[in-house]
């Protein structure tokens, strides 16, 4: 029982992951309909940025949670005012087109400079060994990824809904021609909402970084992982984006546990299904096919 | 969300040129191709002109779903991959000759497209791109699992090359190129074949209005689901000459970085059938070029061609290329009439 619970615990950390970085997918998609493939390349950058940071400022993981996000999110304003936007007009192919060029500029730009082999990241004052609840003894930096990506997930869901921001963003996304029409000038958020995409992919890259292997290649599965994740939840949902992390988390944790060759693919499986049963996805609206 | 017309529609141009000047220069260009193909390896080193027509053939393949049906498949790998490794299997330990094993192969990428193909088409658009390239990432999980039968992480190594007994086939790349370019020339053939068919003509209608071709009563999903099937056939086809031309099979060739070969025929022009092959001849005598002088950030530079191409050429370098000769044709065409 307990090494279930350790199990379950690993697949919401890794879970947590997916979760912030699916978001950050999920909230692109909806305002600018892009499908940002160099969201894996983000994710990565976060992480190898909180590696050099601490290596040559000694800047530590906790200021880290803040600073490599505003950091990576002036990184997605860059993006979208230097490619991005020009092709929003285009179909949302050339987007995924241009993104994924992107992400094979970046990821061998980052492969150039710090080779192939992991860099050093050890786990932050307060959150290494243990913890123990009773007869359970857990590692604390989960339980930490965990509560704090599930606090960032409840953040952005009440800024998104409770906020005249999260209002606007989310009329954009939806009736965008009607928002409009209201007097809203919605382009005025379609870069920093790209901006916000790309800080929260940062933010998983920097949650990731004491606990996965910093390489140039880190992103790579990690985006297609994602990508199963959005097609899981339905990728106009913001909330699908969140359960749908959590629960491709839990599916490869439990893979990992119980047939290990098969945790990876147990994810495609478990899309497949989905496909299969409702193809808009968990929380996706139905397509008009 | 209502169904749209593919980003390639509004891409092909309707010439206004006689029918009889228009199937001239179709012969020509023909000739040119054929000429090219034949005479590559006495100007490259014949193992690159062999991966430049495999390449040429997958970028093809690729384009007959995002430039004639509209739909990118980011999952082409899976098939390319999948057939290397087959073609490799049956090459290996059943010993035939090369093409036999590469039919192997083509008819195993086609099998596996089938539930591919079923389950992706149910999406389409951007989440088409998504799905395929989620399942080819299966496949390469599967491949990598599999050690016993793909020798996992170090690949599949020692695919012979026998020909019939022929010696100067089974060592001397030049030779070979000439006995498995054919195999290339031949799915080439079929693309065109299938694409100038009523089933070609079929494809090009539902990629300009799925809801008007579903209004006629063809069913959209089928045909989707044939062409994906025919395509990863093609793809199949072109993996397996890959991996007997080098004599072995990694996970790389599944990887996802494959399936970013749809770079190709973006390059060239997607919907044009000439543009993928004049995009792979550039992208890998340019890879060939980097390698030479040492240089290791080959994705720096392919992204780069990405980049541009997606922002500044749509149409490709041979879309560019025919839209220009077009509009010059035109012009001196109706000067008379003035």
């Amino acid at each position: 029982m307990s090494a279930f619970i350790q199990y379950t615990l690993q697949g919401l950390a890794a879970g947590g992951f997916y979760a912030l970085a699916a978001l950050g997918l999920a909230v692109i998609f909806g305002v600018l309909g892009v499908v940002n493939f160099a969201h894996g390349a983000c994710y990565m950058l976060g992480a190898v940025v909180s590696a050099v940071l601490l290596d040559v400022v000694g800047l530590h993981f906790w200021p880290a949670l803040v600073i490599v996000p505003i950091l990576m999110f002036l990184f997605g304003v860059l993006l979208e005012r230097v490619f991005v936007q020009w092709l929003l007009r285009l179909d949302v192919l050339y987007n995924f087109l241009l993104t994924f060029g992107i992400a094979l500029v970046l990821v061998d730009l980052v492969k150039r400079r710090y080779g192939v082999s992991g860099l050093p990241y050890e786990q932050p004052a307060g959150l290494r060994g243990q913890l123990h609840l009773g007869s359970l003894s857990l590692p604390t930096y989960q339980v930490f990824v965990f509560a704090f990506s599930m606090l960032v997930c409840v953040l952005v869901w009440l800024l998104l809904t409770r906020t005249r921001i999260g209002m606007i963003v989310r009329a954009s996304t939806e009736e965008p021609e009607r928002t409009r029409a209201l007097g809203i000038n919605v382009n005025r958020w379609v870069t920093p909402v790209f901006g916000f995409g790309i800080g929260l992919a940062g933010l998983a890259g920097v949650l990731a970084a004491p606990f996965r292997a910093i390489t140039a290649d880190m992103g790579g599965n990690f985006v297609i992982i994602l990508f199963a994740v959005v097609v899981i939840g339905g990728l106009g949902s913001v909330l699908g984006a969140v359960v749908a992390g959590f629960l491709v988390g839990l599916v490869e944790a439990y893979g990992q546990a119980y047939a290990s060759s098969f945790s990876q693919i147990a994810i495609f499986v478990l899309m497949a299904l989905v496909i299969l049963v409702r193809p808009a996805g968990l929380f996706g609206r139905q397509e008009t096919a | 969300m209502t169904e749209q017309s593919a980003p390639t529609a509004q891409l092909e141009q309707t010439a206004e040129v006689a029918p009889a000047r228009r199937s001239t220069v179709r012969w020509v260009l023909l000739a040119i191709g054929l000429v090219a193909a034949i005479a590559l390896p006495w100007f490259v080193y014949p193992p690159v002109a062999m991966d430049i027509a495999a390449w040429a053939l997958f970028a093809i393949s690729v384009d007959l779903l995002l430039g004639y049906t509209g739909l990118l498949s980011f999952g082409h790998a899976a098939f390319w991959g999948s057939s290397a490794y087959v073609t490799g299997l049956i090459a290996i330990h059943v010993g035939v000759p090369f093409p036999v094993a590469i039919l192997g192969g083509m008819l195993f990428a086609m099998l596996i497209a089938v539930p591919i193909g079923y389950l992706s088409v149910r999406r389409t658009g951007i989440y088409f791109a998504m799905v395929t390239l989620a399942f080819a990432q299966m496949i390469y999980f599967v491949a990598n699992q599999w050690h016993s039968l793909t020798g996992g992480e170090n690949g599949l190594q020692g695919i012979p090359r026998s020909f019939f007994g022929i010696e100067q086939v089974e060592t001397d790349a030049f030779y070979f190129y000439y006995a498995a370019v054919g195999l290339i020339l031949l799915g080439a053939w079929a693309a065109w074949r299938i694409l100038h068919s009523p089933f070609g003509r079929v494809l090009v209608a539902i990629r300009d209005n799925p809801a008007r071709a579903r209004a006629l009563g063809y069913d959209v999903e089928r045909y989707k689901v044939v062409v994906f099937v025919l395509s990863a056939g093609l793809a199949g086809l072109a993996g397996g000459v890959f991996s007997i031309s080098h004599g072995f099979a990694s996970l790389q060739e599944l990887a996802w970085t494959t399936s970013g070969k749809v770079v190709l025929p973006v390059l060239g022009g997607i919907g044009t059938l000439w543009g993928g092959p004049v995009g792979a001849a550039l992208v890998v005598l340019l890879e060939d070029k980097l390698a030479t002088i040492g240089f290791d950030g080959i994705g720096i530079i392919t992204g780069s061609i990405f980049i541009v191409i997606v922002l500044l050429f749509r149409r490709g370098l041979w879309g560019t290329a025919r839209t220009v000769l077009q509009g010059l044709a035109d012009r001196r065409h109706r000067a008379p009439r003035d």
